[in-house]
């Protein structure tokens, strides 16, 4: 298993009551492991406990970065959620917690176009 | 006054400010050493004209943001000596009224009388008030069901606007809500001319606003993690520039005397800040695709970015309606040692009890327990830590309600688990909250103004 921490960098941004998740890969291998892996189902997973979602994937591969797009995620949106964290910044560090299972026998084809993968809440 | 065009192919632009809370020293260093052309203050969130609009309804003289005077006083010295036009939205609610406190600062400083071009024209309240059918974006409800409790409503203006009041000369520019990468396309549309359907080069400038929009975070902000990713001398960290060339081109890049980095790693982080689809990132002066976006590292501190294009803009101005949305009120106080998070847990089961004792209901109540599951939520993978602090926050219309949450968390002390320790004073807050209607372009009429002679 590898921890998405030791193969990319990650910065969250808010818009209303969505937030966005940038996962910028360390290196070409590192890339190819996050294409393949790091599905919007496993996203959606590790963040199903506080955004209902759906989760849309959008890859960038002249940056090699994906950016995920959470919907339903920050507690109504930063003027009016509970939360501590409003804008959900601190969101990109949860993103570094995942576990992916790291080898990569395919090597993940990095396509140029978004994908449109959805998944959603399964609550 | 600018250069002539044909001897200046490129351009810089310096931060001010990203934010309205946003530091003030970097500008000064900027002002005084980066060599610009121009320096931009972006100073409006979300909900800053809403606030604005109700302090200019207790005086016709406010209404612009709070820290404008300060921010102003600071540069003005170095951009006057160093000829650097200042272009910012902190004109928030009241730009005709900033850019008078402004003329009187300098007046006061001794820089004499200071021309200021205003833009607004954004104020679309009482427009959108002859409109309740209008669909909320986020809600899908029609803007009618927030229509009474309406604070404010600005349509975010594009560059054009802002490049016509460059024209005039004026040495500073000072707008209400314009788009904020579009405060960074103005001065390269005003000096270079571009138009409205060279989409590579629109699409090239809103991509350096939008790296620069939100100051420090391109040039090693919200970056750095000790031992990971490391940031040198973050304590120094400056604001970032922009060069922008008459062909489309664009360099970010940072002064020497700050710490800080501005690398393809922070560049690629802030690129894909607050964006959706990186093909279609929609903006007032056109639709900006990303996916095509190469970044270079040219020389050290210096990220060179290309390959933006964009479409033509949209019909429509979003338009931003803030209102009031009731109350939250807060409470925290904290436990230790052994048991901590399950006295804490028991802590907010009787508060909670003894709010619906005294009759309040919340349509939303939440607890946290900091240092445990305040940020990221409750996940049955993490192990209890040594200590945390409870705080249980509520949404009411009712401000009684409101109040009764940290009232009742504070009580925790005496009336509680054991240990429970600093209780803070109860916090209420009056949620000024924002949904977004689409305005089709030709209701809304952006307007330049002029105050003193350019």
């Amino acid at each position: 298993m590898v921890r998405v921490y030791d193969l990319a960098h990650c910065r969250a941004g808010d818009k209303g009551n969505t937030s966005n998740i940038s996962v910028v890969a360390y290196g070409e291998a590192a890339w190819r492991v996050l294409c393949e892996q790091l599905t919007p189902e496993r996203v959606m997973d590790a963040f199903g406990h506080i955004a209902k979602g759906p989760v849309r994937r959008y890859e960038l591969p002249n940056l090699r970065a994906l950016n995920f797009v959470i919907e339903n995620a920050l507690g109504g949106g930063v003027t009016r959620s509970l939360r501590q964290d409003m804008h959900g910044k601190s969101l990109s560090s949860l993103m570094l917690t995942i576990e992916l299972p790291g080898h990569n026998e395919e090597s993940g084809q990095a396509g140029g176009s978004p994908t449109e993968d959805q998944a959603s809440s399964r609550d | 006054m600018p250069s002539p065009e044909s001897s200046c192919p490129s351009i810089r632009i310096g931060v001010g400010a990203g934010t309205a809370d946003d530091r003030i020293y970097p500008a000064v260093q900027l002002a005084q050493h980066g060599e610009l052309d121009y320096l931009v203050f972006e100073c409006l969130a979300e909900r800053t004209v809403a606030r604005e609009n109700l302090a200019r309804t207790k005086d016709p003289e406010r209404g612009y943001t709070p820290r404008m005077l300060e921010r102003i006083e600071a540069v003005l010295p170095a951009c006057l000596d160093n000829d650097v036009r200042i272009v910012t939205n902190m004109g928030a609610a009241n730009p005709r009224a900033g850019a008078r406190a402004i003329r009187q600062l300098a007046r006061d400083m001794g820089a004499g009388d200071l021309s200021c071009a205003t833009v607004t024209g954004d104020d679309v309240s009482d427009l959108v008030r002859t409109m309740p059918a209008l669909q909320l974006l986020e809600t899908g409800a029609p803007l009618e069901s927030i229509l009474p409790r309406m604070a404010s409503a600005n349509a975010y203006l594009g560059a054009d606007v802002v490049a016509k009041a460059l024209a005039t000369g004026a040495r500073i520019v000072i707008t209400g809500r314009v788009s904020d990468p579009s405060l960074f396309l103005a001065p390269a549309l005003h000096e270079f001319g571009w138009s409205y359907d060279d989409w590579s080069r629109l699409a090239a400038g809103l991509v350096a606003g939008h790296l620069l929009e939100c100051s420090a975070q391109v040039n090693g902000g919200c970056f750095a993690d000790p031992g990971k990713k490391e940031v040198r001398d973050l304590a120094t960290l400056g604001y970032p520039f922009g060069d922008i060339g008459a062909d489309g081109s664009v360099t970010i890049g940072k002064l020497d005397i700050n710490g800080g980095r501005v690398d393809v790693a922070t560049c690629s982080e802030q690129l894909l800040y607050e964006i959706h689809d990186p093909a279609s990132y929609i903006t007032p002066d056109c639709v900006v695709d990303i996916t095509g976006v190469r970044l270079e590292q040219v020389a050290q501190d210096r990220v060179a970015v290309r390959g933006p294009k964009g479409r033509p803009r949209t019909p429509t101005y979003k338009v931003t309606v803030g209102y009031f949305d009731g109350y939250i009120g807060e409470g925290q106080v904290s436990f230790g040692g052994p048991n901590a998070v399950a006295r804490a847990r028991l802590g907010a089961e009787i508060v909670e009890a003894r709010l619906t004792e005294r009759g309040f209901t919340y349509p939303e109540l939440q607890v946290d327990l900091i240092g445990y599951s305040s940020v990221h939520g409750e996940h049955p993978s993490r192990p209890e830590p040594y200590e945390v602090r409870l705080r249980i926050a509520a949404r009411t219309d009712d401000r009684r309600a409101a109040e009764a949450v940290g009232f009742e968390t504070r009580a925790l002390h005496m009336h509680g688990p054991a240990g429970a320790g600093g209780g803070s004073d109860p916090i209420v807050r009056e949620i000024l909250a924002v949904q977004s209607v689409l305005l089709p372009r030709e209701l809304v009429s952006p307007e330049v103004g002029l105050e003193g002679e350019a």
